[in-house]
């Protein structure tokens, strides 16, 4: 009899996590601090998030990411759970999915849970479903792990509510970089639904971080913030495109994170959508970018201005493909410079840069101290001056590209 | 030449003392010697062992200030403690000697040994962090209501001390044991403590192991091989103690057929029931004039006339009474309403609403709109600046504004700033001078009033003052006329 169960089980596991390993997602941190030293309860949140194994795809471990269910009304050409398509389907109940969850937690496999679901019958019924298994969690289990829940656009105000007092993140994915394109490849999605269905949890967590006239503080709404996720390479958009749209989602609704996930193959394709071959390395070149955005005071203009027909140079990193369009700027005196230039030196990271500026303020920093701090001399030498290394001519030689781009390769004649 | 013995357990809070003693006698870095619980001697010229004066920490003498450090050494040293290089504590005690004379050291990242010691407490965390994540539990049964596990792991460095404390956070609710060579922690009851390592002991599989294995399997993208980057954040030597990597070798053998195949498949035909449910579930398509308040926001929803549906996170309906006797006209929504999804909310909105109240205007039973429905805005860094709309936009929206008027028929309408003032009598011009009268529209009787925003921008308290007056004066008309 056990075993039939634990049979039945593992199947239902095997068709939902492989339905669900598309979504990109995985952080678990930046949440509420939470413990169960008390004893009375399961888990832990502190601030930074484990990733607690990695698959040979190189993307980590963190949270069991699964779908409630992959049965779906939707028919998205993207998508391994399309209606259309003939996958193998199941259904986790609420306790099985509850139990899953804390026996892995319990194991240390796992930070918390990421659910995401197909819809089925109405996208109401599908995100109580969902709530349910988050309070089950919460109330009976007294589980204190990391909770990220897929929340459906079109679900009622009120389950969102749920929703986020429950779970640390919520998500809801926007898809394809434009609204022609989810138009065309998600005919049954609204991209103004999705924007309203961000903006609402915007709204709600600015609301939960106001403290009523009694200075009361009420109760934490999706402590981690909001993400999303775009597919890149499926429909026609260049990098331009893509990031003006991060820039926006950014801005728009204070994302937390917006993830690039490039198209790869899935079982049983869709006729609207030919397979490719991942496109890894743009995929990679669109997080570079995007960190430049949030963390280096990059513009996006500036990064897609030096990118020719508005797509990432694949062979060089952003920063290094805009420093070799202004060499102008350059070199840069180490000494002197201020932090805005000194993080747009390729090579730099910002905690290279915070280190120069602790320690140039007691005395002058000589090229072997930058090596001790963590720059990557090899693509920063060209860009720099400081004691005991100027560039020359470097910084103006023509081949200057040819020494980071990798080498030409020849083509197949057949 | 003086020897310090430091324990296995406790190593940390041994050394800081140690150290304090030391440099209270001034014993120069050269003459100390460092031992660690039972390791090999390593100074060949080491004179006879004298043991530290454990039980009792060095007090400082009479007349001699005990030894400062700069903010941020005891952090490091803590650290740095627990690596497993025998030269950690000299290469310590040598540093905090040095810091005496230049405390600036601290934060010099180019001096030679900071970087090597803060290489030294980098390796520490990350080997802590993987220990976080790497140990893994097995069933060991109940013992009085409490659950058992215990686990078997090999750390780098002696990372189980630090590191305990953060599973007692995390498994408050079960009693566990993690083995190790080095030091073994045990939970139980709620109470840790530290013993010494241990052999492996030999634990039972675990039925959730086959689970995870499952798991591991399927959520791995054999379109994506990342061998490296796997690897490098989770190195083989871990492997031997986590149940998923006995499969991993599987895995990246078939990775390549298995996506080849994929790319390969012929696409298949749609089961039979994917036809009905489609069916049902796309919506109905239309563009005549809604008939009802629900449909209408429906179709608002997917509205396309201009190009400020674009940047705008959602189009904003009105809201109200289908059959209030006012209808409310306003500019466009804010950064708020369109967050929201609401008409008014905002600034100006609240503003208004207590306006209203005084005027004895109730909100409830009048309908509010807006003559543009999408957020208009010029971006500036991460906040939204309004941007007025253009005659186009509001020719386009005004479609929407008609239908709203057919569906509501209010007896009046309040037209509130020059947008609205435009969209509904077609002029924009003058609208101060036209402000508290009635006009008659085509759409029926407007009164025009400012938009209630006007009042937020004037640069003085008096002003402002004196034109809420005004504004409440209209409302308060504009009240008796729709009582009348």
């Amino acid at each position: 009899m056990m075993n039939i169960m634990v049979m039945s089980l593992n199947k239902k596991l095997a068709i939902l996590s492989d339905a669900a390993r598309y979504d990109a997602s995985c952080a678990s941190s930046g949440t509420a601090r939470r413990d169960s030293r008390d004893g009375k309860g399961l888990g832990s949140t502190e601030g930074s998030g484990i990733c607690h194994a990695y698959a040979p795809d190189g993307r980590c471990i963190s949270l069991l990411k699964i779908l409630m269910t992959n049965f779906c009304i939707y028919d998205c050409a993207y998508c391994v759970n399309r209606v259309s398509s003939n996958t193998p389907r199941a259904r986790f109940s609420v306790e099985e999915v509850v139990h899953l969850t804390t026996e892995f937690y319990r194991r240390n496999y796992i930070e918390g849970l990421f659910l995401s679901s197909g819809i089925i019958r109405s996208p109401d019924k599908t995100m109580e479903d969902m709530v349910q298994i988050a309070r089950t969690l919460r109330e009976r289990e007294n589980f204190r792990g990391y909770i990220h829940l897929k929340t459906i656009p079109d679900a009622a105000p009120d389950l969102i509510e749920q929703a986020g007092l429950f779970a640390d993140r919520l998500s809801i994915n926007v898809e394809l970089p434009t609204d022609a394109a989810v138009q065309a490849y998600a005919p049954e999605k609204n991209p103004g639904t999705i924007r309203a269905a961000m903006g609402d949890v915007k709204a709600r967590r600015v609301a939960s971080k106001e403290r009523s006239h009694t200075g009361k503080r009420p109760p934490k709404f999706a402590p981690a913030g909001q993400s999303t996720q775009m597919i890149v390479g499926a429909d026609g958009s260049n990098d331009a495109t893509i990031l003006g749209q991060a820039t926006r989602l950014y801005g728009d609704f204070g994302l937390k994170r917006v993830y690039y996930s490039a198209f790869s193959p899935i079982p049983d394709a869709s006729r609207k959508l030919p397979l490719i071959k991942p496109p890894l390395a743009r995929e990679h070149r669109l997080y570079q970018a995007d960190w430049l955005l949030r963390f280096y005071g990059f513009d996006v203009d500036e990064i897609t201005g030096v990118a020719p027909g508005g797509n990432l140079d694949l062979d060089l990193d952003p920063k290094l493909a805009w420093a070799l369009a202004h060499r102008a700027l350059f070199p840069v005196d180490v000494q002197r410079a201020d932090r805005e230039m000194l993080l747009r030196v390729p090579g730099f990271g910002t905690r290279t840069v915070g280190r120069i500026l602790t320690t140039r303020r007691h005395r002058t920093l000589r090229y072997e101290d930058l090596q001790r701090m963590g720059a990557a001399l090899k693509k920063a030498r060209p860009f720099i001056t400081v004691r005991g290394w100027t560039p020359g001519a470097l910084t103006d030689s023509a081949d200057l590209r040819a020494r980071f781009a990798p080498p030409p390769e020849q083509l197949q004649l057949i | 030449m003086e020897t310090i013995h430091l324990p296995r357990i406790g190593t940390a809070q041994a050394w800081r003392d140690a150290a304090r003693g030391l440099m209270l006698r001034e014993v120069p870095p050269e003459d100390a010697l460092w031992r660690f619980a039972d390791e090999s001697q390593t100074d060949l010229f080491a004179c006879p062992v004298r043991a530290a004066n454990r039980a009792a920490p060095a007090r400082a003498p009479a007349g001699r200030t005990p030894p400062s450090v700069p903010k941020g050494f005891l952090d490091l040293a803590n650290t740095v403690v627990w690596h497993a290089d025998p030269e950690r504590f000299a290469r310590l005690y040598d540093f905090l000697c040095r810091l005496q004379d230049n405390p600036r050291l601290i934060s010099d990242r180019g001096d030679a040994d900071l970087a090597r010691l803060r290489t030294m407490e980098k390796n520490v965390r990350r080997c802590a962090h993987k220990m976080k994540a790497f140990v893994r539990f097995r069933d060991v049964g109940d013992a009085a209501g409490r659950r058992r596990f215990a686990a078997w792991f090999e750390p780098t460095h002696h990372t189980v001390e630090p590191t305990a404390p953060f599973f007692t956070r995390r498994f408050g609710d079960m009693d566990w044991i993690i083995a190790t060579p080095d030091v073994t922690a045990r939970f139980e009851d709620g109470r840790l403590t530290l013993e010494d390592g241990q052999p492996k002991p030999d634990l039972p599989e675990d039925g959730a192991e086959e689970l995870w294995g499952t798991y591991f399997r399927n959520i791995f993208n054999p379109a994506r091989l990342k061998v490296q980057a796997m690897c490098s954040e989770m190195p083989r030597k871990y492997w031997k103690n986590m149940p998923e990597a006995r499969h991993i070798p599987d895995l990246i053998a078939h990775a390549g057929e298995r996506a080849l195949e994929m790319q390969l498949a012929a696409p298949t035909l749609p089961p039979q029931r994917a036809e009905k449910i489609l069916k049902q579930a796309r919506m109905p398509q239309g563009c005549t004039m809604p008939q009802t308040q629900s449909g209408l926001t429906r179709e608002l929803r997917g509205c396309a006339r201009c190009p400020l549906h674009r940047d705008a996170t959602q189009a904003v309906p009105g809201e109200g009474p289908a059959d209030a006797r006012l209808m409310i006209v306003g500019e466009q929504p804010g950064d708020h309403e369109d967050l929201a999804g609401r008409p008014f909310v905002g600034p100006a909105g609240q503003l208004f609403d207590r306006v209203a109240g005084e005027a004895g205007l109730d909100r409830q039973a009048v309908y509010v709109t807006n003559a543009v429905k999408h957020f208009k805005f010029r971006r500036q860094g991460k906040r939204r600046l309004h941007q007025p709309p253009n005659r186009t936009e509001i020719e386009h929206c005004k479609w929407w504004l008609e239908a709203e008027i057919a569906l509501v028929k209010p007896k009046l309408i309040l037209s509130m700033g020059a947008t609205a003032l435009q969209s509904l009598t077609g002029r924009r011009e003058g609208l101060l001078k036209r402000r508290g009268r009635v006009e008659d529209t085509r759409h029926g009787r407007v009164f025009v009033t400012v938009h209630p925003s006007y009042l937020l921008r004037l640069p003085t308290a008096a002003l402002r003052e004196a034109e809420t007056v005004k504004f409440r004066d209209d409302l308060a008309q504009v009240t008796e006329m729709i009582a009348a």
